[in-house]
């Protein structure tokens, strides 16, 4: 097959996956760059891609400080107890202040969101989130981006972020393929947003044959923002932050709004409330700075998610399961039992069929609750991604080189998922990230640092060539063999996949050990993954959606390495609930109360791997209460 | 659920194939309707359904937990800013909801930035995103910064 090469040239900004993070950079961009030639490129059709793309019934990250409810710094901390400390607060900071001027807009837009009739105040579902009718959120964000792109390419598989040949580690664009027609697309770029999205399906899913399908998040979330950015010599951080979600069992229909605003509760299959009585064990291996039930409750700071994550496990495990969510009290009221539909239907309609399959009505029966696989991603209670400069006037020394979200590689931006340290974002904050970005992208652009960029004919053929292998390898080797899949010469995309999730599951920390891993099961996940890593040179492709699974494994696999790399250098439990390093259990804030950070030598593979500094936002007053101490 | 496409309803209009974010909506060739390649990677999303112009798409909860017998349908209409839905239990049980999906005319709310006047020196300077301070706090109210929230960077353990 031969396969055209069509370039975009004198692009300035290049948008990379269009979800909510490269809608809001898309969009905003075209105010700071009114000439500016604006690009996306999006791997499905940007009215329904992302994570966003079924709806939401809340938006997660709304300051509300025009009525005065929280301020920024409020945030900061919830973010940062949620993450037992290990957060970027500038990049939070910064998020936070910007993320109301984000929902107003929507509302604009008319995305309907909900309102107390009494006061005109959005209705909160809980203290940071707010209830919507999101069931076309996405479309309408996307209008907004449609609008301010001077073109959208939609079905374009990103593979590689293109690096200049005149200057060293200075973005020059991206190139991937179209997965109808096979063109090959060459996008040269002065500044890129990598929109692009965190990774489901790297550990093995809970779900097996046809139910694979039914993960957390995505399964189109192919670990791209980092597979792009590490390939390039981005350092990354947070890594090893992987996160396990408490679900509603075999739907993962979100608990959210269940809790917070339905006012549902859990307990154990003895009907028993059992989360506080794993508090004292737990507080052992966390300390009381991260656990202090007492304060928690004098206060209303959350027990962090990853800690109830602990306790959930450790009760099933001593084999008083299962979890029920004790639904049948709130769904008595007919208004209560429409939202606690409405939010299924809204964003995880698969919860929705799954009890209508299996005869459950949360009126009549309390549902069962389930921890879930790991997924790497950035934007929700976790933070891997990027290793990204904060703004001007928030962030310290470390954190600071130029340019807001700007990452280790010049005019190499970032967004949603694809910035590290920064949890709790969502949808919202991730729009907002876009903006930021975008903002920051131009000025790059107007401070002259893009100028002289050289694109070589042989990086770009280069690419191609790699790019396309997976068709020319199933050409060549497909006759060797009669029929079928199984062949001594070549991988199909899901086998590699499944080696992938059962490798990372065993040795990483996965669901069916307890998510425990140490450092002999990381350096032999390491060496699986090297070894795997030959084999991915020997996928073959049929046809061009096995291309884009290829890549999409290919993405996956270099995601998986890095998490890999960052649990095994983190000697610490950090984040029970979410996973344990058997070698050593306890969290140690002498070590490492830092951020992890690691660097991918893209010429010899090698990884580096460093601690930063973690800066926390402190106040007058609690300065004060320190000293008086 | 892994979605499926009726035979005697589906026209081979493409919809479906055009809007799947997991492209996994493909046309049967010999057939020249869409099918479902891949359902181990639909995430039960309901784009294609809600997308196809005959209804010929619905879906069955997944083979490995869900038992046959069920269904959850939805219209979305632009035109009424509406999404329906019906739910059908396995033992005949049926809830009916109505949303909506949005507050204007379909397509009006967005702004094109191209024809707002551009920034100013001073704004690009500035912390301000696109029309702020206004949309913060709908008032006159600024940005927030470390001085005007009394607060520092430090680092190390404290909290």
């Amino acid at each position: 097959m031969a396969h055209k090469t069509v370039v975009e040239d004198d692009i300035d900004i290049l948008v990379v996956g269009a979800g909510l993070g490269g809608t809001g950079a898309a969009w905003e961009a075209r105010f700071w760059g009114q000439d500016k030639k604006i690009i996306i490129a999006e791997k499905a059709n940007i009215d329904r891609s992302g994570a966003v793309a079924q709806g939401l019934y809340a938006i997660n990250c709304y300051m509300g400080t025009r009525w005065g409810e929280n301020n920024p710094e409020d945030h900061v901390r919830y973010a940062r107890i949620d993450l037992m400390g290990m957060v970027r607060e500038d990049l939070l900071f910064d998020m936070a202040r910007h993320v109301d001027s984000t929902v107003h807009q929507f509302e604009d837009w008319g995305l309907p969101i909900m309102k107390d009739p009494k006061t005109g105040q959005y209705l909160r579902e809980g203290r940071w989130q707010i209830m919507i009718h999101g069931e076309s959120y996405k479309p309408i964000v996307a209008e907004a981006a449609k609008k301010s792109a001077d073109k959208v390419f939609n079905r374009i598989c990103v593979t590689h972020l293109l690096l200049d040949d005149a200057k060293e580690n200075r973005i020059a664009g991206a190139v991937g393929f179209n997965v109808r027609t096979g063109d090959y697309h060459v996008f040269k770029s002065k500044t890129v947003i990598c929109g692009a999205g965190g990774a489901s399906n790297i550990f093995k899913p809970r779900s097996v044959g046809e139910g694979a399908g039914r993960v957390w998040y995505a399964p189109w979330s192919s670990g791209s923002a980092y597979g792009l950015m590490i390939d390039a010599g981005a350092k990354m951080t947070q890594m090893e932050n992987r996160i396990v979600l408490a679900r509603f069992k075999d739907g993962y229909g979100p608990v959210g709004a269940y809790f917070l605003h339905l006012k549902t509760y859990t307990q154990n299959g003895m009907g028993e409330e059992y989360e506080s009585k794993w508090f004292p064990s737990l507080q052992k291996m966390v300390g009381k700075e991260y656990l202090d039930p007492e304060v928690s409750h004098r206060t209303h700071r959350p027990i962090p998610t990853c800690l109830r994550n602990h306790a959930m496990i450790s009760e099933v495990n001593a084999g008083r399961g299962p979890i029920h969510m004790v639904t049948m009290k709130a769904f008595q009221d007919p208004h209560l039992e429409e939202v606690g539909w409405e939010n299924f239907l809204g964003m995880t309609i698969g919860q929705a069929v799954l009890w209508a399959a299996t005869d459950v009505d949360p009126k009549n029966e309390n549902p069962e609750l389930t921890t879930s696989e790991p997924y790497v991603m950035g934007s929700h209670a976790t933070g891997c991604g990027g290793w990204a400069s904060g703004p001007e006037d928030v962030s310290p020394p470390e954190y600071f080189w130029g340019y807001n979200r700007m990452m280790t590689i010049e005019g190499l931006f970032g967004a949603g998922d694809a910035v590290g340290g920064t949890p709790h974002a969502f949808s919202s904050g991730s729009f907002t990230e876009g903006r930021l970005a975008a903002k920051a992208a131009c000025k790059y652009i107007d401070d002259g640092k893009a100028e002289g960029i050289v694109v070589s004919d042989k990086q770009i053929e280069g690419r191609k060539e790699e790019i396309f292998a997976p068709l020319e390898r199933y050409k060549v080797y497909r006759n060797e063999i009669v029929a079928g899949t199984v062949s001594p010469s070549y991988h199909h995309p899901k086998q590699g996949l499944d080696r992938l999730q059962k490798l990372m599951d065993e040795y990483c920390g996965g669901v069916t050990v307890g998510y425990m891993t140490n450092e002999k099961l990381l350096n032999i996940c390491l060496k699986k993954l090297k070894v795997m890593e030959e084999d991915l040179e020997k996928l073959a492709a049929k046809d061009l959606h096995e291309l884009l699974r290829a890549w999409e494994l290919k993405h996956r696999h270099r995601t998986s390495e890095c998490v890999t790399q960052h649990t095994l250098f983190r000697k610490e439990t950090r984040w029970p609930g979410y996973y344990y390093r058997g070698d050593a259990m306890k969290l140690d804030d002498e070590n490492w109360h830092v951020l992890t950070v690691s660097r991918r030598d893209p010429e010899t593979g090698e990884y580096t791997m460093e601690k930063a500094p973690c800066y926390h936002l402190v106040d007058d007053e609690e300065e004060k209460a320190v000293a008086a101490e | 659920m892994p979605t499926f496409v009726y035979m005697t309803s589906c026209d081979g209009c493409g919809h479906c194939v055009d809007i799947c974010p997991s492209d996994i909506m493909h046309i049967d060739p010999t057939h020249r309707r869409a099918y479902n390649i891949e359902p181990d990677m639909c995430w039960e999303c309901y784009s294609c359904v809600k997308a196809c112009p005959q209804n010929a798409i619905d879906a069955r909860g997944y083979a490995d937990f869900a038992p046959l017998g069920h269904s959850v349908r939805v219209r979305r209409e632009e035109e009424k800013g509406t999404i329906s839905w019906r739910i059908k239990f396995r033992d005949g049980t049926e809830k009916n909801f109505l949303s909506p999906i949005t507050t204007k005319p379909w397509g009006s709310g967005t702004p094109q930035l191209k024809d707002v006047p551009g920034p100013t020196d001073e704004m690009r300077d500035s912390q301000h995103l696109y029309s702020e301070p206004k949309y913060i706090r709908m008032d006159e109210g600024e940005v927030h910064t470390l001085e005007s929230n009394g607060l520092k960077m430090k680092q190390g353990v404290y909290y």
